[in-house]
């Protein structure tokens, strides 16, 4: 079959099912809406499937055409592309794999809920508008993509409008994120001016010449063209990918109905920064300024976020300060040149805390939407499916030998340690640092709902029961791709010639490489990756969560109280919403204010408008005694002009 | 079709002379036939103007469908039309909008609906003849003449202050043209034309073009508006009705855009190079001060009449900001000069379709609640889902979502201004912050939430009249916004004309 039609109907298949649920949700029913849309993101999915068989196992042709012209301007080319490569191929299975369960399990978790083909028809339209994101050949695309996944994303916390703090939520998540935006669209025109293209291959291969110029932007100083680029660029992925400063949107986000949160907020589009910045290595590559701007955000996001992760008490706030933990650590391997890294990670990443998500949904279901943590304890007995999973789920976040987010982490935290970037060495304490945290905050969460007094009221406890089956399947799917994903894939992809032709690294930068001489196979990994720091730190935070939250509870309050200070500033999340609230919310309005009343209101109209009628008003009571009603005075006056006018006229022209 | 008719002139007189018929109708015993005679005309107007895009040749920039007979001979003013790839969008832009006004207004204006929908008749043939006019005169006649129904539409169906409004409207406007009228002459005592192509053969000393730029300034920024002369933009807006504010939004702020595209350039490129920074910084004031702004206003019709005037200061931006693009050495191979002024093309149509719709949409909610206070509402979504989707989907176009036309326009005059100066493209670029705080906020307060009071739980959803306009700006936003092409390519030859008009000095 032709390649070509596969990879177009891969995004139409489930815009199809997002526009028959949207558009003809009452129609086809509830039923309707969930079987077209799975069967359009199922059919992504397998066609996904053929295209990375395509390119990886027949080792085919690399596509890359232009679909339609948007238009020409200028002899600027805008246009829908679709670049197919080894690492679309992989992001094309992990957005359809995960999104085709969320699918499913929402058939489960959206059971009673009145929006339920609306919920479907977002769903499948998210799922368009990232498969065209990471199928981009060229920067207009890859920015209609990015847009669009920030609409559904806007649509999708927002989905239940009625509440106040769902609504504040979305608006803020859009905001935050067009901040990003506006860095990426300066990125996008400055990537216009200097290479004269958006098409990706033509900027790729006009970089080495951009590398040497520069640009002066205040004052005399020069900079470097692409570190400004890159910086741009860098600040659209931190929009998307949730970095420190722009992190603020995504705990808010958890506003949204669990499958969106795993979806969305944890394993596809808060992943697209990561993917933007792998896809522009060839960028990237020219600028350390740039590299060490991104490594630094990434390293404060994952110890930072990690941190605030402990003192939560929401479910889903928890897995989500993790989220930003992770992909703190992503960033991290995309700022030490070790791209590939970062791209494991958050394929490993996709399935273990989608896994992690839709198991905390599960337990939301159990608990009749109750969130708190500390009202559950002990769901091990009633729910044992939802129970091993989010072990699983867990011992793979955490980095336990063998599962998958060991040997993705692991590698990182081994690349950063190979890094010669400035700051990598502090970097390097933080991202170890951050492997405690993560074990602590992930063990807490998982004593404090499934092991431990049973916390919960009577009523919701006798009708404790494991989740129907469509909740139940994905996460066993879930559970399975997290324990053996990483083990599969860890030789091609970051040692072998997966990335080969699709990321690149300059010689001096290729940490992975050197982390490579010493690899020697999944066990010899394992096995040394008990001997080392990163396995120690984790079991010192299960260890440290097993005995402060089952051991000894008492020791979590009198810590809290003796800490108060730091307690406080976690549970404020270091203040920075108040300031961002008082800075840019307030201070726009109060700027807003300022210039309608002041500029407006008072200046233009008050003194310029209504100063000139008065003006005007003053002058007609001052011309009004010239109206004397005697004749012969007008008389006179219109000789006058009549003599002015022909002056005027008769002489200065020629 | 039509290739052979004079269709410049039918688009211009049909509506006029259709727009008396309707008049003389009168509303004695329903306004049903007059409301059906104008629906006609205006639809049959629209088709004709298509003519005018199938028939058009894209490849040249000469003046098409030209007419020409002597008008007043004695000044040689002739009564002469023609388009080239600037005004015959526009056009196209004033009889669409047209028909949805005269649907918008069809059982919510009650008061003497035949001299209503004649008002907006007449007026669409004069706009039509403010675009296709090639001689300066005939121009100015169609200019003035066209403020008259749109005082009488603010001042008979307009709100409570609607006296002031029109006043305030009048007087501002009524300043700009005289001075355009004196420049006008002038050039006429200079050449001995007033045909406007022979302008822009004319030569001109420095101290002459910078007058003749500035008689002009005043003229053209009323229209756009551009701050600091924008004022008198939201409180015509509030008193208008919803049609008279579609039109006004979709059709007439474009006649100051098509002023300095048709005239200043060409003109006075000399003066506009020299004064170019003015022009700059008018428009990123317009984003950035005018997008503060917006977001206090707590009147919907204010806040979008100040997103309007942002908006368009991504117009005046794209033209000016061509010879900051020339003018830099940094610049690469592409000049990027073009992509401005068809950036600020594009968002011209873009802005009209936009904000039209949202003009529409809050006359929707304002003929079941007559308010326009955001705070009176609340939730609106319960109980108007068909219509909230609408909302959401005009507030993101109107925040320049990528997919909708509003982001085409934004989009390329941004990566044009990049090329003039990095800090030009940094303030532009605010607009997506700005833009989408101030629209999405309001879409936050109005229909996000519970139901707020009793008026919102009474609401009912779009009626099927409305649903139908709806749909088709909605349709006509989105085929922008995916496939902008057939609007650019129309352009391309007569931009590439103007920006050697502009390139040349005009110094004798």
């Amino acid at each position: 079959m032709d390649m070509e039609l596969i990879y177009l109907a891969i995004p139409l298949a489930s815009l199809f099912g997002a526009i028959m649920a949207g558009f003809f949700g009452k129609a086809i029913g509830r039923s309707g809406a969930h079987t077209v849309t799975i069967a359009g993101v199922a059919t992504s999915f397998i066609l996904s499937l053929m295209a990375y068989n395509h390119i990886v196992l027949e080792a085919g042709d690399i596509y890359n055409q232009t679909v339609y012209t948007w238009m020409v301007s200028d002899g600027l080319r805008f246009e829908i592309g679709f670049l197919i490569d080894q690492l679309t191929v992989m992001m094309l299975c992990v957005v359809t794999g995960v999104s085709l369960m969320v699918h499913l399990y929402t058939i489960g978790y959206m059971h009673d809920d009145p929006g339920y083909q609306r919920f479907f028809s977002y769903i499948s339209l998210f799922t368009f508008a990232m498969l065209m994101l990471v199928m981009s050949n060229n920067f207009l695309q890859l920015f209609f993509g990015w847009e669009a996944v920030g609409l559904v994303s806007y649509l999708l916390i927002g989905f239940w409008y009625k509440r106040e703090t769902a609504i504040y939520a979305n608006l803020k998540a859009f905001l935050v994120n067009r901040v990003g935006d506006f860095g990426f669209i300066l990125g996008i025109a400055a990537v216009v001016m200097y290479a004269g293209s958006l098409d990706y291959k033509e900027v790729f291969s006009a970089a080495p010449q951009i590398a040497n110029q520069t640009i002066n932007l205040v004052g005399d100083e020069q900079w470097s063209v692409m570190t400004v680029i890159c910086i741009l660029l860098f600040v659209g992925a931190m929009g998307k990918s949730a970095q420190f400063p722009l992190h603020v949107w995504l705990p808010d986000s958890m506003e949204g109905p669990t499958p969106i949160s795993a979806l969305i907020h944890a394993a596809t589009m808060v992943t697209a920064g990561i993917f933007m910045v792998a896809r522009m290595s060839p960028l990237f590559e020219f600028s350390e300024t740039a590299l060490a701007f991104v490594m630094i955000a990434g390293a404060i996001t994952a110890l930072f976020m990690g941190l605030i992760g402990i003192v939560q008490n929401d479910i889903k706030r928890v897995v989500a300060y993790s989220t930003l933990s992770q992909l703190g650590y992503m960033t991290v391997a995309l700022g030490v040149s070790a791209y590939s890294a970062g791209v494991f990670h958050l394929m490993t990443h996709a399935f273990f805390k989608a896994l992690l998500f839709l198991a905390a949904g599960s337990v939301i279901i159990a608990m009749h939407h109750e969130q708190d943590m500390r009202k559950m304890g002990g769901l091990r007995k009633y729910m044992p499916i939802t129970w091993i999973t989010s072990l699983i789920g867990s011992l793979a976040l955490i980095g336990f030998p063998g599962f998958s987010g060991f040997f993705s982490k692991d590698s990182i935290i081994l690349a950063v340690g190979e890094s010669h970037l400035p700051g990598a060495d502090i970097v390097y304490l933080m991202v170890l640092a951050g492997v405690f945290v993560t074990a602590f905050y992930s063990f807490r969460m998982y004593f404090l709902v499934f092991h431990g007094e049973e916390r919960m009221d009577q009523h919701t406890k006798e009708h404790l029961h494991e989740t129907p089956w469509v909740v139940t399947v994905p996460l066993v799917v879930l559970a399975f791709f997290s324990v053996v994903i990483g083990w599969v894939t860890i030789e091609p992809m970051l040692f072998g010639e997966y990335f080969k032709d699709v990321i690149f690294v300059k010689e001096s930068h290729n940490v992975l490489s050197q982390v490579g001489e010493h690899y020697h196979g999944q066990w010899a990994m394992i096995q040394h990756g008990i001997a080392s720091w990163p396995f120690a730190l984790a079991m010192a935070g299960v260890g440290t969560a097993w005995y402060i939250y089952m051991k000894n509870p008492q020791i979590a309050v009198t810590a809290s109280q003796k800490f108060s200070f730091i307690y406080k500033m976690l549970d404020k999340k270091y203040w920075m919403d108040e300031l961002y609230v008082k800075v840019f919310s307030d201070g726009s309005r109060g700027l807003g204010k300022g210039f309608w009343k002041g500029g407006d209101v008072a200046i233009i109209d008050g003194l310029i408008i209504n100063g000139s009628a008065k003006l005007v008003g003053w002058f007609a009571s001052v011309v009004r005694h010239m109206q004397t009603g005697m004749l012969y005075h007008y008389a006179f006056a219109m000789i006058i002009g009549l003599v002015g006018l022909l002056y005027l006229f008769a002489s200065p022209v020629s | 079709m039509f290739a052979d008719w004079p269709l410049l002139s039918l688009v211009v007189w049909l509506p006029i002379i259709g727009g008396a018929a309707v008049l003389l109708s009168g509303d004695k015993g329903g306004s049903e036939g007059a409301r059906r005679l104008a629906l006609i005309i205006s639809v049959a107007t629209f088709v004709l103007s298509l003519g005018l895009y199938t028939n058009f040749d894209s490849s040249t920039p000469v003046m098409q469908f030209q007419e020409r007979f002597e008008w007043i001979g004695d000044f040689s003013i002739f009564y002469h039309l023609g388009v080239d790839g600037l005004s015959m969008p526009l056009i196209v832009l004033t009889t669409f909008t047209t028909i949805i006004v005269v649907l918008a207004g069809w059982e919510v204006i009650q008061k003497r609906a035949s001299q209503y929908l004649a008002a907006f008749l007449i007026m669409e043939g004069l706009m039509v003849g403010v675009f296709s006019a090639l001689d300066s005169m005939l121009f100015y006649v169609f200019w003035e003449a066209m403020l008259i129904p749109m005082f009488i539409i603010i001042g008979v169906w307009g709100g409570p202050n609607r006296v002031y409004a029109t006043i305030k409207f009048f007087i501002y406007t009524f300043f700009g043209s005289v001075f355009m009228l004196v420049a006008m002459i002038y050039m006429y005592y200079q050449s001995g034309s007033f045909a406007i192509l022979d302008m822009h053969a004319m030569k001109l000393d420095m101290t002459e073009q910078t007058l003749i730029f500035f008689a002009f300034l005043a003229a053209f920024a009323v229209k756009v508006p551009m701050w600091p002369v924008h004022t008198w933009l939201p409180d015509a807006h509030v008193e208008a009705p919803t049609g008279g504010s579609v039109i006004l939004a979709a059709v007439m702020l474009k006649i100051g855009g098509y002023g300095f595209i048709r005239f200043t350039l060409p003109i006075t490129p000399d003066a506009s190079a020299s004064l170019d920074w003015l022009i700059i910084g008018l428009s990123l004031i317009a984003v950035v001060y005018i997008g503060f702004v917006a977001l206090v206003q707590s009147d919907m019709k204010k806040l979008v009449a100040y997103s309007s005037i942002a908006h368009m200061g991504f117009v005046t931006l794209g033209l000016f900001v061509v010879f900051r693009i020339w003018g830099n050495p940094a610049n690469g191979d592409i000049t990027g000069a073009a992509l401005a002024v068809e950036g600020a093309m594009v968002q011209m149509i873009s802005h009209g379709f936009i904000s039209g719709a949202m003009f529409l949409m809050i006359g929707v909610l304002y003929d079941r609640m007559h308010s326009r206070e955001i705070a009176d509402y609340g939730g609106v979504v319960n109980t108007m889902p068909v219509f909230a989707a609408f909302a959401v989907f005009f507030a993101m176009s109107n925040a320049g979502l990528p997919g909708t036309s509003g982001f085409v326009g934004e989009f390329m005059v941004i990566l044009a201004a990049f090329k003039a100066s990095f800090w030009i493209a940094f303030l532009a670029a605010t607009t997506l912050i700005l833009g989408a705080a101030y629209t999405l906020w309001m879409v936050k307060r109005v229909f996000y939430g519970e139901i707020k009071n009793d008026n919102v739980k009474a609401l009912q959803d779009l009626n099927q009249r409305e649903l139908f306009i709806m749909s088709i700006l909605a349709v006509a936003v989105l085929a922008l916004g995916l496939y902008p092409a057939p609007l650019v390519d129309v352009m391309h030859a007569s931009v590439d004309n103007l920006l050697h008009h502009i390139a040349q000095s005009k110094l004798p």
